[in-house]
């Protein structure tokens, strides 16, 4: 039950031209706690998807073989479960019970006995409502958990979480953790992939490591794992405990204030706030789910009409009111999914669309796009498609975007959500650089680290009943 | 040629289908008012973005039944997000749709080109207008109204529905997801 | 400003709570022989049969209104459609409206299409209005053998219905964000449309392809043939809802042939 042989695994997508994983051996015994770690581009996603079953034989190419129990896993899928990182796309009934009941229709379990074991994995999961309880009323991490639960229903041998807690802030995170902790049984065979590494070694008694571009790198308890490889992992972007980033905190005081809110607010959405962000300075505004900060976000930028309170940003009255060009001049947002704001099909023409609307000559406007380009290493990308970059290219090419037209304040949405180490030590770095050029940054986040490598000052926003 | 629906072909047709039927909610924000019942020109001219979803579904999925559903099930959903047709949609959606799929069954579900979407598009737009022209604009002059009213809307159609969709379809390849699809893959290699 | 689907809330009342398909299947058999005529009276009765059986179904008046009144808009169109095009001008002349002349003729078929739209619409509204989806598509699984794969791709799809509208306004305000606003143009505002709605939809087909992933990771594709969690049962009370849907609409129908005030649409 649950037993897992790779043999010179590989697995090339349709096209890409490299392959997503190459050459992995691999024994997994039925029982066993193994946390997949690998540097981005590894193969962790494409290899867990192998073992669900789940890649198509209609596009993509393998090699060697992979058995779940001496069977291909498109065979053995009855045996293993897997739960992915987003909660929103895995649930598909509207109401709980309804979406845990899902995967025992499919496979043909007698009407019978679906509620009870629906009752079960619910209970297994530590899920604290009912089976009528909507699935929209539901917070990510108790969705996640009801996710679990639709899996855990169909009772598999071999358990795959491929970054649960990846779309999750911190008690989210912790939500799922512990019903993770709390459905484990002794004939579950668990493997995870988490970025969070410190947390997810609570669950684990084995790490193996892919190397990217073919093989398996390094196998064994975490200790040993850790000794010998844990700095190069750190470089190459893993979170390995104990490799704490250096703080990059204000050297000078902070300058002039650039955004000043008084009592803003938005009804239903974000109970009076007060603060001032100033140049030189790094803003975080924290604080729960539901507090409003992304609403504080997008109304500081001039994105929104508070409902009440006021904002001052300068001349020209409330921001709100300024016309997008001037907005883009003088106050710049960058989303927390940055697929929001690409309108070109070109990652140059993205550059080049705030300098030429601000009326840029021509020239300047190359110079800037080439400036940007090479700052933000997307010099290589310069002609591709922006839906089609990766996570960590893609923000940064957001951030480009905001820079190219200058603005003195800069607000970010979430900006190290679901970075990788590297990414995220570049970004903090980007944004140090920006602070002590004289910008003024906000930034809404719930990265604890984040705050306490360059936060100069925290806003917190509390949650109200 | 497969014409078996794998999941991701029904999962995909159906989130075009929803995410027009949020489409159209914005689209009635931008023009509201009696302006949509007005057949000439403001409804004539613009109808071809209700046909869209029929011939977009076709192109990416290229399965039977893919201009069908799409546009089927887009209509309902518009009628569930409230559209001042409302309810009558039921009844109209699916004789529109069912013109479209007729043209890409014609042609054995093998040709996905601009030729027989414009066509597919056409036949969409002559359905939907004729359907108007009588259910509605019964009582008023062929001459002067329910004609040009087909004309114009067959039209619109042809250039957003078909070669609207063909364009869209090609910019969404481009994004790269629709990799897992026929229609996706025919871009180069990254 | 925000979308909102529209809800349905669950009622005791007796024609509430039969079958889905039998409720929608009624309504359909019900309004669509009223397309038939343009007359004003086959409407009438049937606006009155409608509103009579509304407590039946446990809907309140006052609910009926609130999602009734868009038809306003599109009644409003079609009259103003009639007066600037209308076919024939018979009877007395009540107005003119410039090069328009608004006779009593012209009136009763304004009349008629304006009590047509209402009456075509209302029991659809109704049946959403008491009609849970996810009932809906168990009982054309269940009872019509509609195929279950699309009924629950469906299903799964109109559950983002409310993410993919907050999607909307995000993308909308990102454009601001990057500088991009319509002003006034028409064509700028169709521009920044367009550029909106296809970022929605690939957004749209990016979940789309996890869900599906997901799907079958729990089975969906498993070929095994389904059981059902949630029963629906189609009985002889929804029978007879379906009968009497048609027989009532005949009845309006044919009242109006007897009075000779039927007006058919085709000829």
């Amino acid at each position: 039950m649950g037993e897992v042989v790779l043999r010179g695994f590989g697995w090339r997508h349709a096209g890409r031209k490299a392959w997503a994983v190459r050459g992995v051996d691999l024994r997994i015994a039925h029982g066993e706690r193994v946390l997949l770690l690998g540097p981005s581009g590894a193969g962790k996603s494409t290899l867990l998807a192998a073992l669900a079953g789940l890649l198509p034989d209609d596009s993509g190419e393998s090699s060697g073989t992979v058995e779940i129990d001496g069977l291909d896993p498109r065979k053995a899928r009855e045996q293993v479960g897997i739960v992915f990182q987003d909660p929103q796309t895995q649930l598909v009934m509207s109401r709980s019970g309804d979406d845990v009941a899902f995967g025992l229709e499919n496979r043909g379990v007698p009407a019978a006995e679906i509620w009870p074991r629906v009752d079960e994995a619910l209970h297994r999961v530590g899920f604290g409502y009912g089976r009528d309880r909507p699935t929209a009323a539901l917070s990510g991490g108790e969705q996640q958990r009801l996710a679990l639960a639709g899996t855990l229903a169909l009772r598999p041998g071999l358990l795959l979480l491929d970054e649960p807690t990846a779309n999750l802030d911190p008690a989210g995170a912790a939500l799922i953790r512990s019903a993770i902790a709390r459905a484990l049984d002794d004939d579950t065979t668990l493997i995870i992939v988490e970025h969070r590494v410190a947390e997810a070694l609570t669950l684990v008694d084995r790490v193996v490591v892919l190397e990217p571009g073919g093989g398996v790198r390094a196998d064994g308890p975490p200790g040993a794992v850790f000794a010998a490889h844990g700095d190069r992992l750190a470089d190459e972007g893993v979170w390995v405990p104990g490799h704490a980033v250096a703080a990059r905190k204000a050297v000078t005081g902070p300058g002039a204030p650039l955004v000043r809110a008084d009592a803003v607010s938005l009804r239903h959405r974000l109970p009076p706030a007060t603060l001032t962000a100033r140049a030189g300075e790094v803003l975080a505004v924290t604080g729960p789910n539901g507090a409003g900060k992304s609403t504080l976000a997008l109304l500081l930028g001039g994105l929104l009409k508070p409902t009440s309170g006021t904002i001052d940003a300068g001349a020209g009255g409330a921001p709100y009111r300024w016309r997008a060009v001037d907005l883009t001049t003088r106050i710049g947002s960058v989303f927390q999914d940055p697929e929001h704001q690409f309108v070109t099909n070109r990652v140059a023409d993205e550059l080049a669309l705030g300098p030429r609307r601000i009326g840029r000559s021509e020239a300047e406007v190359s110079r800037i796009v080439e400036e940007l380009l090479q700052r933000l290493r997307l010099a290589k990308l310069a002609g591709a498609n922006p839906h089609t970059l990766s996570g960590g290219e893609a923000r940064r090419l957001s951030v480009a975007t905001a820079l190219a037209t200058a603005p003195r304040l800069l607000i970010l949405d979430e900006p190290t959500f679901g970075q990788d180490r590297r990414t995220w030590i570049e970004l903090v770095e980007l944004l140090a650089r920006l602070r002590d050029d004289g910008h003024g940054i906000i930034a809404v986040t719930h990265d604890a680290d984040f705050v306490a490598t360059v936060a100069d000052s925290v806003h917190r926003l509390e949650r109200t009943a | 040629m497969n014409h078996r629906w794998r999941t991701i072909d029904i999962v995909i047709a159906s989130i075009l289908a929803v995410a027009f039927g949020v489409i159209f909610w914005a689209w009635g924000l931008l023009w509201n008012g009696p302006a949509d019942a007005i057949p000439l020109p403001g409804r004539a001219i613009l109808y071809g973005v209700w046909l869209v979803p029929a011939v977009l579904g076709a192109l990416v999925i290229r399965k039977p039944g893919a201009a069908f559903y799409t546009l089927t099930l887009a209509a309902l959903v518009s009628v569930a997000l409230g559209t001042s047709w409302g309810w009558t949609l039921v009844l109209q959606g699916p004789l529109e749709a069912a013109a479209a799929e007729l043209i890409f069954a014609v042609f054995a579900y093998k040709v996905w080109n601009l030729p027989v979407a414009l066509a597919a598009a056409a036949a969409a737009g002559i359905a939907a207008s004729v359907y108007d022209a009588f259910v509605w604009y019964g009582g008023t002059s062929w001459a002067t109204l329910r004609l040009p009213y087909i004309a114009i809307t067959t039209v619109s159609a042809v250039l957003v529905a078909g070669l609207g969709s063909i364009l869209l379809a090609r910019a969404l390849a481009q994004t790269g997801v629709l990799d897992r699809f026929a229609s996706g893959r025919e871009r180069a290699a990254v | 400003m925000t979308l909102t689907v529209a809800t349905f809330e669950a009622s005791t009342a007796p024609l509430a709570r039969r079958n889905p398909v039998a409720k929608l299947a009624a309504a359909l058999l019900f309004s669509a022989p009223l397309i038939a005529t343009l007359d004003p009276l086959t409407p009438t009765i049937a606006l009155a049969i409608e509103l009579a059986v509304l407590p039946l179904f446990g809907v309140r008046y006052g609910t009926l209104f609130r999602r009734a009144w868009p038809l306003v808009l599109a009644a409003a169109g079609i009259v103003i459609t009639l007066v600037l095009f209308a076919a024939e001008r018979t009877g007395a002349t009540v107005a003119t409206l410039g090069p328009f002349e608004v006779t009593t003729g012209v009136l009763i078929t304004a009349l008629g299409m304006v009590l047509r739209v209402f009456a075509i619409a209302l029991p659809g509204i109704i049946v959403f209005a008491t009609t849970d989806p996810t009932d809906l598509a168990d009982a054309l699984v269940q009872n019509v053998r509609a195929p279950a794969r699309f009924a629950i791709g469906a299903l799964a799809a109109f559950r983002l219905v409310p993410l993919l509208g907050q999607e909307w306004q995000m993308l909308s305000l990102a454009r601001r964000a990057r500088g991009i606003d319509a002003g006034r143009s028409p064509v700028a505002r169709v521009k920044l449309f367009v550029s909106t709605a296809f970022a929605l939809l690939v957004g749209a087909i990016r979940r789309g392809t996890r869900l599906a992933v997901a799907m079958d990771a729990r089975g969906f594709d498993a070929g095994t043939p389904r059981t059902y969690a949630r029963r629906q049962v189609f009985g002889r009370a929804d029978a007879a809802l379906m009968i009497g849907a048609t027989l009532l609409s005949a009845a309006a129908l044919t009242t109006s042939v007897l009075t000779g005030l039927f007006r058919p649409i085709i000829g």
